[in-house]
């Protein structure tokens, strides 16, 4: 570990770029989220009927109808054919998730979000244990489960749990008690696991992670030669793992963060003081040297 | 130094078929807990009445999406979204409560339009023909038109009066010469709109909309009703049968139908005497 990681987080890109430019992303991402949320609830609040509906299926302008298409594949998994506006609905979601990035929704537009990422500020802040962290594969296991419960019992099953639907839905529709497994996300996040819910368990994530595998849409370590080492984009990271791959890499491969569980969240390139990340298209195929000097003893393998 | 024969499975063969084994194991609690959460689902309190053209309540599990764009286009806003731990139905699901706000029965069903899934079927385009639940007469002894008073309201508030529901004349036993008003639900023509249930005068409706299955019985499967499958037929369903004389009473005195007197109001057609 160099000097530079015991600094506090992004102080070397705050002290370089500015609090603002430091905090680009995350504002962007805050503000989208608010957006999304607020555009449900200009109807209810104001009688503005721009939107109507919520997260699982809505009809913007009196016209465009979206729907989520991990709600729609648990109902077609139920033996329930929907009718065509719910189909053209996922369609078109579920064509821009798979072009910007299936992950885009977790980060910019799931209102689990912020409670996630609020969880992992105070367990940071309390420096709490990581806790449980389960298998790479687990939310895999969470998502089959999700489809063999739906098949089984002629159910969109996932819905009667979904904090996500859940919350979005008690928001612009009345919450009664939903709070309740918001809370719960909450304090899994915060003392049971670290991370925990959108890396491991959310099959809401892991179905937009598939979606967007292909997407052209990416984080790129371009200038990966400027790295100091300084690890501020591995803490701020949701999805670690995704960095190694493009931030390591040797000199042929490529610094793309290709990986589905990337939420193209921006927060990288936020806290990275030599602006080693940007983001790019898939099919970038500028050269990017890998760092010159191993910083650590066994990093740099060739 | 040669391998022994007969290796036992290297550590790391041994992880990942314990590491499998635990997942499944897991993976099949979390399941049963979300399949138990599923069917309890089912079982939607007899307040709670779905929107019309709502599907069969299972299949309607599997169909809506919760999106609640029928209850943002029901103009009197009858319906609302189950909100978890306090409303019974599935979370998340449209409903009504007929003594709350009863459904209007909108000749365009905006609901039904309104529905991007067909969670409410879209070939259901006469109100007339929806299916909600039916109203029952619950409580004889505390309706008034029951009771022998004139109170009526239930009847007139209904949207297919004399056909959903109608005043059947009873005579009055405890005042001996005054007739009762019976209000008489018949469920071919209820929607179950509700109406009745909101409008009843008492404290507490004696006129309820329960769901079909617990406002009605089933005849088995072979029972016919003998005098309907008569009047199809034309004749004795079977053959040869003998109409026995009706005792009636009437001016002669062996009680048979004299000159007169009282005419059976039924005949057997086509029967021997
Ligand atoms: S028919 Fe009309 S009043 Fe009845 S639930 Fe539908 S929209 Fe509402
Ligand atoms: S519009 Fe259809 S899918 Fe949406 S909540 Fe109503 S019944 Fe369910
Ligand atoms: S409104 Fe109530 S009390 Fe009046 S007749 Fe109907 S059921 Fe009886």
């Amino acid at each position: 570990m160099s000097e530079k990681s015991k600094l506090p987080l992004a102080y070397e890109a705050i002290q370089e770029k500015g609090w603002l430019a430091a905090h680009r992303y995350l504002i962007a991402r805050r503000l989208s989220q608010a957006f999304f949320l607020v555009l449900f609830l200009l109807g209810p609040w104001f009688g503005v009927w721009w939107v109507k509906g919520n997260l699982a299926g809505s009809l913007t302008f009196d016209t465009l109808p979206l729907t989520d298409p991990f709600v729609l594949i648990q109902s077609l998994a139920a033996g329930h054919w929907p009718v065509t506006t719910a189909v053209t609905g996922a369609l078109i979601v579920a064509a821009v998730y798979g072009l910007i990035g299936g992950r885009i929704y977790c980060s910019w537009v799931c209102p689990i979000n912020p409670v996630t990422d609020a969880a992992n500020w105070l367990h940071m802040k309390l420096n709490l244990p990581k806790g449980w962290q389960p298998k790479r594969g687990t939310r895999y296991w969470v998502f089959a489960a999700v489809f063999a419960v739906s098949i089984l019992t002629g159910s969109i099953a996932w819905e009667f749990v979904n904090p996500v639907t859940m919350l979005h839905r008690g928001l612009v529709f009345g919450l009664g008690f939903a709070w309740t497994t918001v809370l719960a996300v909450f304090v899994f996040d915060l003392v049971v696991s670290r991370r925990g819910w959108c890396g491991h368990i959310c099959p809401v994530g892991t179905f937009y992670g598939l979606l967007g595998a292909g997407a052209v849409l990416r984080v790129s370590a371009t200038r990966r030669a400027e790295c100091d080492d300084c690890l501020d984009c591995f803490a701020v990271c949701p999805e670690p793992h995704v960095i190694t791959p493009a931030l390591r890499g040797s000199d042929g491969s490529t610094p793309l963060i290709l990986s589905g569980d990337c939420t193209n969240c921006g927060r990288c390139i936020d806290v990275c003081a030599p602006s080693v990340y940007e983001f790019t298209h898939r099919f970038d195929q500028r050269s990017a040297p890998a760092r010159p000097v191993p910083s650590r003893a066994g990093v740099r393998v060739q | 130094m040669s391998a022994p024969q007969s290796k036992p499975p290297a550590p790391n063969r041994r992880r990942v078929l314990t590491d499998a084994a635990r997942a499944a194991g897991a993976c099949a609690v979390f399941g049963l807990g979300l399949a138990k959460l599923a069917t309890d689902a089912r079982a939607l309190p007899a307040e709670a009445l779905r929107p019309p053209g709502a599907l069969p309540e299972a299949d309607f599990l599997g169909a809506c999406i919760r999106c609640g764009l029928c209850v943002r286009d029901c103009p009197y806003d009858t319906l609302s979204l189950a909100e978890l731990g306090t409303d019974g139905a599935a979370t998340g699901t449209p409903f009504f409560t007929a003594r709350e706000v009863p459904c209007e029965m909108c000749d365009d069903i905006p609901c039904v339009a309104a529905c991007p899934t067909g969670a409410l079927d879209p070939t259901l385009t006469n109100i007339d023909d929806a299916k909600m639940g039916i109203a029952v007469l619950v409580d004889e002894e505390h309706c008034l038109n029951a009771l022998g008073l004139r109170c009526d309201v239930c009847y007139r508030v209904c949207p297919v009066i004399d056909k959903a529901i109608t005043l059947e004349l009873q005579h009055n036993e405890r005042s001996g010469h005054h007739a009762i008003f019976m209000p008489t639900v018949h469920a071919d023509a209820c929607t179950g709109c509700g109406k009745c249930e909101k409008s009843c005068v008492l404290p507490q409706a004696a006129i309820k909309v329960l769901p079909t299955r617990l406002a009605r019985g089933e005849a088995a499967e072979h029972y016919r009703l003998g005098w309907e499958e008569m009047q199809k037929k034309g004749a004795p369903v079977v053959e040869g049968v003998i109409d026995l004389p009706d005792r009636l009473p009437g001016p002669g005195t062996d009680n048979l139908a004299a000159p007169g007197g009282f005419e059976p109001a039924f005949k057997v057609p086509g029967a021997g005497q």
